[in-house]
């Protein structure tokens, strides 16, 4: 990623929520939300692994439904609400997150590249009302692809972040 | 057809439990034995976005590099055309002529140009370097370059080749009485193609220049020092001028073994003419389109077996794809010769191997490394043995597979650590794999019946999904071939820095394995203090010694027994000065005697050698052993083959971190699964055709079998904590597995890999043509098949 791009003519300003705060940014609507998060708002947690729509390493949440930010211009997210991987843990103390928490102790990340994308669809998957179901598990990560963990552990990761969820509950 | 004379016990009845005797072993070690481990030590940056990996990072005023790749496999190259109406004063072209020292990659060969200079040899082959202030700029200025080119006549066949890269050859026993004596002899020709290593984050280099005329290297990568050694030769620097740091790196399969030398060159030779930090990061098209793949070969096997069913003699031929340098090539084929027999003693072999030169984008190393390739090979010739002789496959593999004192084809006797036997029970028992195959048998059996009431040849009116069960057994030689570790002379350090700081010293990377994890986890324990207390040493080759490349599934065994060793002897060092537990006394001796740093050098394992120029003697210290297990179910009217579950068991000598290893053999499963059946490199003319994350496929969740992995313990004496590496072994174990379960379900062998649905189908079809007797086809039938 490179330092925040200048504006120039032809661009058109976008006004948007990433991980609960306003942004506004004056880009070409067509430019890919993945550039926008990565080089104009320097959130480089959302990772590149294709740029077309494949891997899923670029995964965010937009107004509750995980998207590929590689095929999503900006255009399409005015007036919507964002989330990414920096949003998961807590603001203030940086704790990690219950979903952070279970692919740690589960041992979900190896390499850690497709870990931003998997997360984002996982907690989609889990706020949406998503249970412990393995099947429904791997039907949620369906586009996301991971080449280090075989997927067991990151399935048994979402599996225990969605008990404890339905514990508390 | 012969049968065997030998007992004809099946598993279910009488499980074969063998006693696992160890005459004369050490006493098992206890240093890295498992216990409750710790959290991987990179996971909450990992998993919160704050790992920085290359593309990530920011270098203010870079600017943006790239390659100009060829577009024909064979051709004179006889210059760039540059287009008059672009501003070529605001970027930099650079071809060979501009590099400053030699224009090699280094590696085993000198062969392959850092860019093409006079002739190119494979489609994608760099020629050119461009580089601009912004992507914008860089994008037109790649589009207004043309190569100025004349074809040569291009070869795509290795066995067409006249060029080799390596052969090897050896010899045990007399071949010819060993077929003599053979009641039973199985010939098999068997292919396998290219396959990527895609990690998900592509290769990545940002050079900056450096006040002192060198260049800094930040990037993702396996082994800095590799890429130390081809930057220097190539850009004339001293060692210092170099400086090559690992970005947090997105995944490598050895797929970022050789690949970021040639890469780290490129930024740098760009960064040095720009005189600012130049970033080179690859898009998945141009990854695929140009960086190394797995060896695509060919096995022939010729196997005898007497009339007591033993295994008296092997022929088997590799000739290996290298494409068009010889990158690794020769050590990809020596692994794939050593490994060719299989896990079992065979008293009279012959193994010959040779790679050739194509026209096609250079082969490397790919995790398993050579091994894959052959134990495919060699496993599906044990089944289809099996299979003639009407036994069940795990019983012959019981009978044939090397036990303690068990002689190689090379001569090397198995003195410790042989777990063969032990893996095949534990994958047999936790899988009931006589149970299920003998329900799958009589499914298939139902099926046939119903399908010949029909006359409908194997497929069934009525049933459309046929499952079965497969095993295979597989072995991996741990570390380096041959002298490799001796001649490496890998070093790795342990300090106790003057502020109370204990740092691991290894140029060794986490490259998702677990590095950071597990060397806090082996020096802590040899300190006696807690793995908290441990740092590491940032990967830069002007902090870290040569620890030697992160490959070969070594860095575990061999690096962690230097960082084991360096550690007792700080330990030792620092209570002898204190006369006090070093964990108490720490702290208080650095403030008072200042840093001690202790480097260990790899010594010779004793007792262990081999002639690299007969290819006799020790080949590995020792041996890694799994077995596999995996259930598919064939859809007879797709061809389409579902992987349902898969159970591993690997010994892999010690488990230093039970989730680590886990995860090492469930990601090496899923690796293996894609290479059995989905991952095929479509190459025409020289170029990959699918080239793209939309045609090349790796599984997904949805194509992710049940995977369980049993981690056995069969320590190896020569390493303090008995490690004997994990990452390869459940790759080359997996997908012949498979392919015999795809064999149990439809009773047709499939020989090329992967087994693509049009492949299952048309040995389907082939099947159902040789029930009809309407065809010549030499598939052989199943043993209720037989006449």
């Amino acid at each position: 990623m490179t330092a925040v791009r200048e504006p120039v003519s032809g661009d058109t300003s976008y006004r948007f929520s990433v991980n609960g705060e306003a942004r506004e940014v004056a880009v070409p609507g067509m430019r890919r939300l993945l550039d926008v998060l990565r080089e104009d708002l320097g959130l480089t947690g959302t990772k590149e692994g294709c740029g077309e729509g494949e891997c899923g390493a670029c995964s965010v949440i937009v107004d509750g439904l995980v998207v590929d930010s590689c095929l999503v211009p900006v255009c399409q997210v005015d007036g919507s609400d964002v989330r990414t991987v920096e949003g998961l843990s807590d603001a203030q103390t940086e704790a990690l997150n219950p979903l952070q928490q279970a692919f740690l102790e589960a041992g979900g990340a190896q390499c850690g590249i497709c870990t931003p994308g998997m997360l984002m669809a996982a907690q989609a998957y889990l706020d949406a009302g998503g249970g412990s179901d393995e099947e429904d598990i791997r039907s949620a990560i369906a586009g996301n692809l991971c080449r280090c963990t075989g997927y067991t552990k990151i399935i048994e990761a979402i599996e225990l972040a969605a008990l404890e969820r339905g514990g508390r509950a | 057809m012969s049968q065997v004379a030998g007992p004809r016990r099946a598993l279910t009845d009488a499980p074969v439990v063998l006693p696992v005797t160890v005459p004369g072993q050490a006493p098992i070690p206890t240093l890295g034995r498992a216990r409750p481990a710790p959290l991987r030590r990179e996971g909450p940056e990992k998993l919160t976005g704050k790992a920085r990996y290359t593309d990530d990072l920011v270098f203010p005023g870079a600017w943006y590099g790239a390659t100009i790749r060829s577009t024909e496999a064979h051709a004179r190259l006889l210059g760039l055309e540059l287009d008059p109406d672009f501003d070529w004063s605001s970027v930099v072209v650079m071809t060979a002529a501009d590099i400053p020292g030699d224009n090699i990659v280094s590696s085993l060969k000198e062969d392959m140009p850092a860019l093409a200079a006079g002739v190119i040899r494979h489609h994608a082959e760099p020629v050119a370097l461009v580089a601009a202030p912004d992507k914008a700029t860089l994008r037109e200025a790649r589009r207004r370059i043309q190569l100025s080119t004349e074809p040569l006549e291009p070869v795509f066949d290795p066995l067409a080749s006249n060029q080799q890269f390596a052969a090897y050859e050896i010899s045990r026993g007399d071949l010819d009485a060993g077929f003599a004596e053979a009641a039973l002899v199985v010939e098999g020709e068997y292919r396998v193609g290219h396959q990527e290593q895609l990690y998900i984050e592509n290769q990545a280099m940002i050079a900056e220049p450096r006040p002192d005329g060198g260049i800094t290297i930040t990037g993702s990568m396996q082994c800095p020092y590799y890429v130390h050694e081809a930057l220097t030769r190539a850009l004339a620097l001293s060692d210092s001028q170099a400086v090559i740091t690992q970005a947090e790196t997105g995944g490598g399969f050895g797929g970022k073994e050789e690949y970021p030398s040639i890469l780290a060159i490129h930024a740098a030779l760009l960064a040095q003419r720009v005189g600012k930090p130049v970033r080179m990061i690859y898009d998945r098209h141009e990854d695929i389109s140009a960086t190394t793949k797995r060896h695509p070969a060919v096995v022939r096997h010729r196997t005898g077996v007497d009339a007591d069913g033993r295994l008296v003699a092997q022929d088997i031929e590799i000739v290996m794809d290298g494409g068009a340098y010889c990158t690794l090539t020769p050590v990809v084929l020596s692994r794939g010769v050593l490994h060719a027999g299989g896990p079992y003693e065979c008293p009279n072999v012959r193994i010959r191997g040779r790679a050739m030169a194509t026209n096609t984008p250079p082969n490397g190393a790919f995790r398993g490394f050579g091994a894959p390739q052959v134990e495919f090979a060699a496993e599906l010739q044990v089944a289809r043995v099996a299979d003639q002789l009407g036994v069940s496959p795990a019983l012959l593999r019981e009978r044939w597979l090397y036990r303690e004192g068990g002689v190689t084809p090379t001569g090397q006797v198995l003195r410790e650590s042989v777990a063969a036997a032990e893996v095949l029970e534990r994958a047999v028992e936790s899988a009931e794999y006589e149970r299920v195959r003998e329900v799958s048998h009589q499914t298939r059996a139902i099926r046939w019946a119903q399908a010949a009431e029909a006359g409908r040849g194997v497929r069934s009116t009525r049933i459309h999904a046929a499952p079965g069960i497969g095993i295979a057994l597989a072995w991996h030689g741990a570390g380096f071939t041959g002298r490799g570790e001796v001649r490496l002379a890998s070093v790795a350090g342990v300090e106790l820095r003057d502020d109370g700081v204990i740092r691991v010293l290894i140029a060794n990377t986490e490259i998702g394995q677990g590095t950071k994890t597990i060397f806090p986890m082996l020096a802590a324990e040899a300190l006696g203090i807690d793995p908290g207390e441990v740092e590491m040493a940032p990967v830069d080759t002007s902090i870290v010694p040569d620890s030697g490349p992160t490959v070969a599934s070594r860095t575990a065994m061999i690096v962690g027994g230097l960082v084991i060793r360096a550690a007792q002897k700080l330990r030792a060092t620092v209570e002898a000065r204190c006369g006090a537990p070093f964990a108490e006394s720490y702290r208080e001796d650095a403030r008072v005697n200042g840093a001690t740093r202790i480097d260990q050098q790899f010594e010779p394992y004793p007792d262990v050698d081999f002639d690299d120029v007969t290819y006799q003697g020790d080949a590995y210290p020792a041996f890694g052993w799994a077995c596999a297990v995996a259930r598919v179910e064939v859809d007879l009217d797709t061809g389409g083959v579902h992987v349902r579950s898969v159970v591993s068991a690997d010994d892999i000598g010690r488990v230093i971190h039970p989730i680590l290893a886990e995860g090492q053999v469930e990601g090496g499963t899923l690796q293996a699964v894609g290479y059995a059946t989905i991952e095929e490199m479509k190459v025409e003319q020289g170029r990959y055709l699918n080239d793209r994350l939309s045609t090349y496929l790796i599984p997904t969740s949805m194509d992710a079998p049940d995977i369980t992995a049993i981690l056995v313990e069969k320590p190896f004496s020569g390493e303090p904590h008995g490690a004997k590496g994990v990452g390869e072994l459940p790759m080359d174990v997996v997908a012949p597995a498979i392919i015999d379960a795809i064999h149990d379900a439809v009773g047709a062998w499939i020989t090329q890999l992967p087994a693509t649905p049009e492949r299952v189908l048309s040995a389907l079809e082939t099947l159902a043509s040789v029930d009809r007797g309407t065809e010549g086809a030499t598939l052989e039938r199943g043993p209720e098949g037989a006449a």
